[in-house]
């Protein structure tokens, strides 16, 4: 069991893991994970290639088949719940590999995913602001469009939906600086917006820039977790975990 | 002349059969990843639907256009439900092996009941007689039935490639697990578009129960040509398989005219050459 962090607010957390368990066929990734996300906190997870970071989010989202323990999100138990419930109550999954579909064009892509709550959702102007370049590609092939479009675009259609519950997987992989910039600017502005933001990362020192929380995650098992004013201090700590 | 034009109608009638046809199958396969070797044996129970429908409760020609495709429909979902939906993630054989047997099962069933020979069904008094075009004498019924289907697989392919639905079913084509964990519930989704590409098997056999009489191997006859048809437009293709199922209709009735021989084999030489040359068919995606 990790030490547990220090929490930012003393309310009730939005999401909390317990024990959780996963497979992929025969092989057991994860072994018991837990956290916590509270409301309108951006969380990290930090770790290796091959810990178990991804594996905690698709199971967050009903997508691994075998998954035992206990997930709460906003009050209800979700472990056992189908992935298109967990979106309806409000759940979006943004994929590492992105997601965009080729048989559509920008405009379906980034209308594809329902809206799953009236309220909290962004307008299509808003998601404009924030990602202009959209706005002028809206009739192109979804796969047409570069990395870091692609990346934006599958941000943007997860914004829509009125899920306020985000979890972004590795968003900045592969892509240039400048538009690694821009999607942490585009982070910290969902954050005022209210968004909660469940993070997962390799680059801790993009992380580092937008995250409130850091967990780091190990063979399937989360063995440490501080906030981000403790950064500085775990420093050392933070470079063996994960050997950079 | 006058040969080679009602040759021509007849090519194009026996490609509506082939459009409608090979439409469900591209649709089912598209998302079920399934080869529906049932859909034979489903067009043939839209056209028992019409009969029983005339014959039981003396609804006619109009009600079965709208009924049996529904009541077929109804059914192939229920087969979905309760069968197709357990090959998920198997190998194509599979789901051929079980559908192949689906459908001898239906057509023995029927053939059971009622033997090997046509049963009659007439045109609707409404499309009786023709036309006279000057260059030709076009039967009613026939250019209705011509472009009856051309409007239902076009107004197929809208739904498809141009509204929000449609959008769902290319992207759950893709990757379903990604498109239900944005809310959509992809199970029942799979199950409605099996039911409408049987629903337009169905529909088909309707159409053809005036032309063809109402037989339990109507199918059966009609399904190795659609299949020819799906093979060359390209699996999974939805206007390839329209644009294929006219064309090679049309191309089978110019052979009856230049060539009467090999009328029955044209679409298959066809075959051959185009998995020679492209495999993934003239219009198909790359499996």
């Amino acid at each position: 069991m990790a030490q547990a962090p220090a929490a930012v607010t003393a309310t009730k957390p939005v999401l909390s893991v317990r024990n959780l368990e996963a497979w992929y066929g025969e092989s057991h990734i994860l072994h018991g994970i837990d956290f916590d996300v509270n409301a309108g906190e951006v969380v990290t997870l930090l770790g290796r290639n091959g810990a178990g970071k991804t594996t905690t989010l698709k199971s967050i989202m009903g997508i691994i088949g075998k998954r035992t323990g206990s997930i709460g999100f906003g009050g209800k138990e979700i472990i056992r719940a189908s992935s298109d419930r967990i979106a309806r109550m409000g759940i979006a999954f943004c994929p590492e590999e992105r997601g965009i579909f080729a048989s559509l064009d920008v405009r379906e892509n980034l209308m594809l995913p329902p809206v799953v709550k009236q309220s909290g959702g962004l307008t299509l102007d808003q998601i404009f602001d924030l990602f202009p370049n959209l706005k002028e590609r809206l009739k192109s092939q979804g796969t047409k469009l570069s990395g870091g479009e692609q990346q934006m675009l599958a941000i943007a259609r997860i914004l829509r939906t009125g899920a306020t519950f985000l979890m972004l997987d590795e968003p900045t992989e592969g892509l240039a600086p400048v538009i690694i910039q821009q999607i942490g600017h585009t982070i910290a502005r969902l954050k005022k917006e209210g968004f909660t933001i469940l993070l997962v990362e390799q680059n801790f020192r993009f992380a580092a820039t937008v995250a409130d929380r850091y967990y780091i995650v190990e063979h399937g098992k989360i063995i440490d977790g501080f906030a981000n004013s403790e950064l500085q201090a775990n420093m050392d700590k933070l470079h063996t975990y994960l050997g950079v | 002349m006058q040969a080679l034009y009602a040759q021509l109608l007849v090519g194009l009638i026996n490609g509506s059969f082939y459009a409608l046809l090979s439409l469900g199958l591209a649709v089912i396969f598209g998302m079920l990843n399934i080869i529906n070797f049932a859909h034979g044996a489903l067009y043939m129970m839209g056209a028992f639907c019409a009969y029983f429908l005339l014959s039981l409760t003396g609804l006619g020609y109009w009600w079965a256009l709208i009924v049996a495709p529904i009541v077929v429909g109804i059914f192939g979902m229920i087969l979905e439900r309760t069968m197709l939906k357990w090959l998920t993630g198997l190998d194509h054989l599979y789901g051929l092996l079980l559908t192949f047997g689906i459908a001898l099962i239906i057509q023995g069933v029927f053939q059971n009941y009622f033997g090997s020979s046509g049963l009659p069904y007439s045109i609707p008094d409404q499309l009786r007689g023709g036309m006279n075009l000057g260059f030709m004498f076009l039967p009613i019924y026939r250019g209705w039935v011509v472009i009856f289907s051309l409007v239902v697989c076009l107004a197929t392919w809208f739904l498809i490639e141009k509204t929000r639905l449609g959008a769902y079913l290319r992207a759950a084509t893709e990757n379903p697990t990604l498109v239900r964990a944005f809310g959509i519930n992809v199970p029942r989704m799979i199950t409605l578009t099996y039911g409408l590409g049987v629903g337009l098997a169905a529909l088909a056999g309707v159409l053809s129960a005036p032309i063809n009489q109402v037989r339990p191997l109507m199918g059966a006859d009609l399904i190795i040509v659609v299949f020819a048809v799906v093979v060359i437009g390209g699996m999974g293709s939805i206007m390839g398989s329209i644009i294929t199922g006219f064309a090679l209709g049309v191309i089978e009735g110019l052979t009856k005219y230049f060539y009467p021989e090999a009328s029955n084999t044209v679409v298959f030489v066809f075959m051959v050459l185009v998995l020679l040359v492209k495999p993934t068919g003239l219009t198909g995606r790359a499996a």
